[in-house]
């Protein structure tokens, strides 16, 4: 076995000192009927590293991945280009195989990391602190759901409709169990959200939070000045949730428009599609008071014996290994790996870099906006979007959908399948563009419509 | 100076540090780099990405929500960047450059093919929400190391989609609790033992349960009569790791189990540490309900200075029907299903919901299932056999020095636990530990589990040569001797790290979490004072 470097001769002698007479005698408390006599019977035995890389690569080659031809899903998980040496430097050993810096005199490394992502991460929020990462944005928005509640020791939440769905579900399913009131509605395909239904929610109820997405699931950028001035005439905060970074490169930073809490999914930058995970959520509050009632972990500034300069995980008093069944969030691991892939990517792009990411994706968006748009039947819906929108077709966009993918288009991602118990988004398909979508491609998407749809 | 310490590879005396040499003028020492951060050596202009020059004037349909003024992001080149994060890199102690001992977190070697396999096209670009049809590979690696848990385990059914350990332990606390409210079962408590992960109490209260403690008998281990004495109507369960925190295997869990579920409680097992028994035990066969597996601990995914994790859990038949969405089945086409909400409601109504966006750990998935397949049935039970025999060494190569708390209850599993019993001149665990900094270890898990005064949780893995484990004992034998001596000079340790102890009470009493530039004299502005919020 190529990764055991023990040898027979090291197990007997290792044996001989433990005073054991065989590796037997050192599972001796494990009940006799639940022992093993020896390798699980039907199962596979070692492989070389030859086999098992053919096996995967079967497998890999079951999938069409992105980069096959023109691809243009979003809704929640972007395609970006991710410059050569992000992954170069993420897959240096002192990264990828250290653990959570519990010894800050040496985990600097990763400890000066964390301290430069969560402030990226806070100035691209436009807020005052963020934390060293979250699993994903999913858990992140459940999270500030949960924070806004003990903060204004409500507990109600108000969704607007444009928030991802599956962010949705996982916020009902947890609320289920935590007894948290939840307040959510399906969009329609409409150029704006329903934004006078959900101010008259805010002005009825005592919500502890309004939750909106920025820009939202159907592409649309939500007017956050006059929803965050609604949640805070009723006492209640503003969370922000944002699924694509590379949006806020363009657009204000939510912490500016008057959001509290500021969570999103950091997938787009540095991080890969990976089907779906590991991915990276963010997690901001703009006022630092609130610091206190964050989840997860916190790096700060500090300084050694000698007087230099360090950091160290800081505040965990907050956290389960001190609290215990008091504290505010039962999240251990974060996203490690994950924010560094990303904070190498932001800091390659720079404040340049990130605006004109931002540029080429809209510009991109727009162009793909109008062609497809002027294909016969179809609408897109947006009055405004950054780099995703939504068509409405005539018929059912998941057939569609699937229909283009067999001609070789990853066409997007239909509503339907997001939306199954809504029927009257069944027509409604969402349609991401980035810096990595030619012009050829757009091309190719919108000659293939016309085709399905003559 | 030139006498070699105890692990033979540096001058160990402190005082050698006196003999160090002059200072240097930038604060370095050879290849020991100081490295500013980002925004001390980046700037606005600076990029190490070729985009096309945005025009100025273009038309957009961003609304009037546009960003103005600057963001204060600095930039740098990409050979600035690759120095950067390099130097960085060197200022982290990892699994790559030694031995890592850390008590319950299993940190074994991460094999590179995981790695490559990882970064294949076919698993490393590819969405999410892919039409089924074209990710058919995506979902037969969720599927395949699905029936690998499920077969090391003996368990039915496997949700796949839980992000870490902690989020599986939610998952598995949220089906208990779906399953006994589907029988309209109300119960309030679950019991915990005192030496449980921090993570279990906390995801329990979560989950919207009481929490209560478990007593703990002298040999280490859970107190069945008192627990069987605190069973009843009102406990919905019990979370308890095994092998357990203080590394010793539950030979009672069987028996625990079955009580629990007399009393119409169900059994949740922490499985941190399943890489002691794995390919030697299947929980299954112990009457577990649900149990959590961190594919960064037993199968070799990378724990990236902290993550990500990934934690799928195994059920049994009583809480499989509510497992989480979305999952994949293997149809008799030889094809694989997605369920998730579209097709769900005739198919598996009682699922407890949504746990992420997504579909899970998936480049985990690909690293674990590399791994399972590299070892095999008999591999695996050799991990398993080599990890337990590695910690006994250890435990037994250092408990006429270090106090064994449980020395006496047997052999230890895969971590092997000592107390700071007779350290002198008070001397503390912490001491100890940054006394092996200096030896060029990682120290072992301090503190935990609680039950132990200094408790000290040493966990070699099955990754480590005879000669790295001779090496750790006749270090930590000097050390431990040092302890007991009262050598002074520990309470300074490390001298020899980048860094020095840090003030910690300064860093949680006056919080600085972000980067502020330094107030400029007036008129000066620095470059990397622009912006931010």
């Amino acid at each position: 076995m190529r990764y055991l470097p023990l040898t027979d001769a090291d197990r007997s002698a290792m044996l001989a000192t433990i005073g054991a007479s065989s590796i037997d005698d050192l599972f001796v408390d494990v009940p006799e009927a639940a022992r093993l006599d020896g390798p699980i019977e039907g199962l596979p035995l070692h492989l070389s590293e030859m086999a098992v890389e053919r096996h995967m690569r079967q497998l890999a080659a079951r999938n069409i991945a992105a980069g096959d031809g023109p691809f243009f899903l979003g809704a929640g998980a972007y395609r970006h280009h991710v410059p050569a040496s992000v992954d170069h430097l993420i897959q240096r050993g002192e990264f990828l195989t250290a653990y959570t810096p519990y010894q800050p005199e040496i985990a600097q490394g990763t400890l000066q990391m964390l301290f430069e992502f969560q402030t990226q991460v806070a100035r691209l929020y436009g807020c005052a602190v963020a934390n060293a990462s979250m699993y994903d944005g999913s858990t992140a928005c459940w999270e500030a759901i949960g924070m806004a509640g003990r903060i204004t020791r409500r507990n109600l939440a108000l969704l607007h409709d444009g928030l991802h769905p599956h962010y949705v579900s996982v916020i009902r399913t947890m609320a289920r169990f935590t007894g948290d009131s939840i307040a959510d509605r399906a969009p329609s395909l409409d150029a704006q959200a329903d934004d006078a239904t959900l101010l008259a929610d805010i002005a009825a109820n005592r919500p502890s939070c309004v939750v909106v997405q920025y820009p939202d699931i159907l592409g649309r950028i939500p007017d956050l000045p006059r929803i965050a001035e609604a949640a805070h005439a009723a006492g209640a905060l503003l969370i922000v949730v944002n699924t694509e970074p590379v949006a806020l490169g363009a657009l204000a930073a939510p912490g500016d428009l008057g959001a509290d809490i500021v969570v999103g999914e950091g997938q787009a930058l540095g991080v890969g599609l990976q089907f779906g995970g590991p991915y990276l959520g963010l997690f901001a509050v703009r006022d630092p008071k609130h610091v206190r009632q964050m989840p997860g972990r916190l790096c700060g500034e500090t300084v050694d014996a000698e007087g230099k300069r360090g950091f160290v995980l800081t505040l965990s008093t907050r956290e389960q290994h001190i609290r215990r069944e008091k504290a505010t969030s039962n999240i251990c691991t974060n996203s490690g790996l994950c924010a560094l892939a990303f904070s190498i990517h932001l800091t390659l792009l720079g404040e340049k870099g990130l605006r004109a990411l931002a540029a080429e994706n809209h510009r991109l968006a727009c162009r793909a906006a109008d062609e497809l748009g002027a294909v016969p039947g179809v609408r897109v819906i947006n009055q405004t979007f950054f780099n995703e929108f939504t068509l409405e077709v005539p018929g059912d966009a998941r057939e569609l959908v699937r229909r283009l993918a067999d001609k070789g288009v990853l066409a997007g991602v239909s509503l339907g399948r997001l939306y199954p118990d809504e029927p009257q988004l069944a027509r409604g398909m969402v349609v991401a563009v980035t810096e990595t979508t030619s012009e050829d491609d757009i091309a190719a998407f919108a000659a293939a419509l016309k085709e399905e749809l003559a | 100076m030139s006498a070699p310490n105890a692990s033979g590879w540096k001058p160990t005396a402190p005082q050698a540090n006196d003999e160090a040499g002059p200072a240097t003028t930038t604060g370095n020492r050879a290849l020991m780099l100081e490295e500013k951060l980002i925004f001390e050596i980046g700037g606005s202009e600076t990029t190490g990405v070729d985009l096309p020059e945005p025009r100025g004037d273009a038309p957009h349909r961003l609304g009037a929500q546009l960003r103005t003024g600057e963001i204060g992001l600095p930039g740098l080149s990409e050979p600035e960047a690759v120095r950067h994060y390099t130097r960085l890199s060197r200022q982290n102690y990892a699994i790559d450059l030694g031995l890592f001992p850390l008590g319950s977190c299993t940190m074994k070697h991460n094999p590179r093919l995981n790695e490559k396999v990882a970064r294949m096209p076919g698993f490393l670009d590819c969405h999410p929400l892919a039409p089924v049809h074209t990710v058919q590979g995506a979902l037969a690696v969720i599927h395949e190391l699905g029936e690998w848990l499920k077969a090391l385990t003996g368990m039915p059914a496997v949700a796949m989609s839980p992000k870490a350990g902690a989020h599986g332990e939610l998952c598995g606390i949220l089906a208990i609790r779906a399953a006994l409210e589907a029988r309209g079962d109300a119960r309030q408590v679950i019991l915990c033992p005192e030496s449980a992960h921090g993570t279990n109490p906390a995801t329990a209260a979560f989950a919207g349960y009481k929490v209560e403690d478990i007593p703990a008998t002298a040999e280490g281990r859970v107190d069945l009569a008192a627990l069987k004495a605190r069973l009843g109507p009102d406990v919905a369960g019990v979370m308890i790791t095994n092998p357990n925190t203080c590394g010793l295997f539950e030979r009672d869990f069987r028996e625990i189990a079955d009580a629990v579920h007399a009393a119409g409680g169900l059994v949740y097992c922490d499985g941190a540490n399943f890489n002691a028994i794995v390919g030697r035990v299947r929980p299954g066969d112990l009457g577990v309900d649900a149990m959590h597996i961190n594919l960064h601990k037993t199968f070799s995914t990378p724990h990236g200075g902290g993550g990500p994790g990934s934690g799928p859990v195994v059920f049994s038949e009583a809480l499989a029907p509510f497992a989480p969405l979305p999952f994949v089945e293997k149809l008799a086409s030889g094809e694989y299903r997605l369920v998730e909400e579209e097709t769900a409601e005739d198919h598996h109504a009682r699922s407890f919901g949504r746990m992420t966006a997504f579909h899970g750990q998936m480049g985990m998935f690909t690293r674990a299932l590399t791994y399972i397949l590299s070892h095999g049935a008999d591999g695996l039970r050799q991990v398993a056999e080599d990890a337990v025999l590695n910690a006994n060494y250890i435990l037994r190569s250092l408990d006429d020095v270090l106090d064994a708390p449980f020395g006496l209850s047997g052999p230890c599993m895969h971590e092997a636990l000592f107390s700071d019993k007779g350290f002198a001149g008070g001397l503390t665990t912490l001491d100890l530990a940054k006394g092996m900094i200096d030896e060029g270890f990682h120290p072992m898990t301090m503190y935990f589990p609680l039950v132990v005064h200094g408790a000290m949780l040493v966990e070699p893995t099955e990754t480590e040569s005879k000669a790295a484990l001779d090496q750790f004992v006749t270090a930590m034998r000097s050390l431990a001797e040092r302890a007991r001596a009262g050598d002074e000079t520990l309470k300074q340790a490390p001298y020899y790290a980048p860094r020095r102890r840090l003030d910690e009470t300064l860093a949680a009493r006056k919080p600085v979490l972000a980067w502020h530039a330094p107030a400029a004299p007036a008129g000066m502005p620095t470059l990397s004072e622009q912006g931010g919020s």
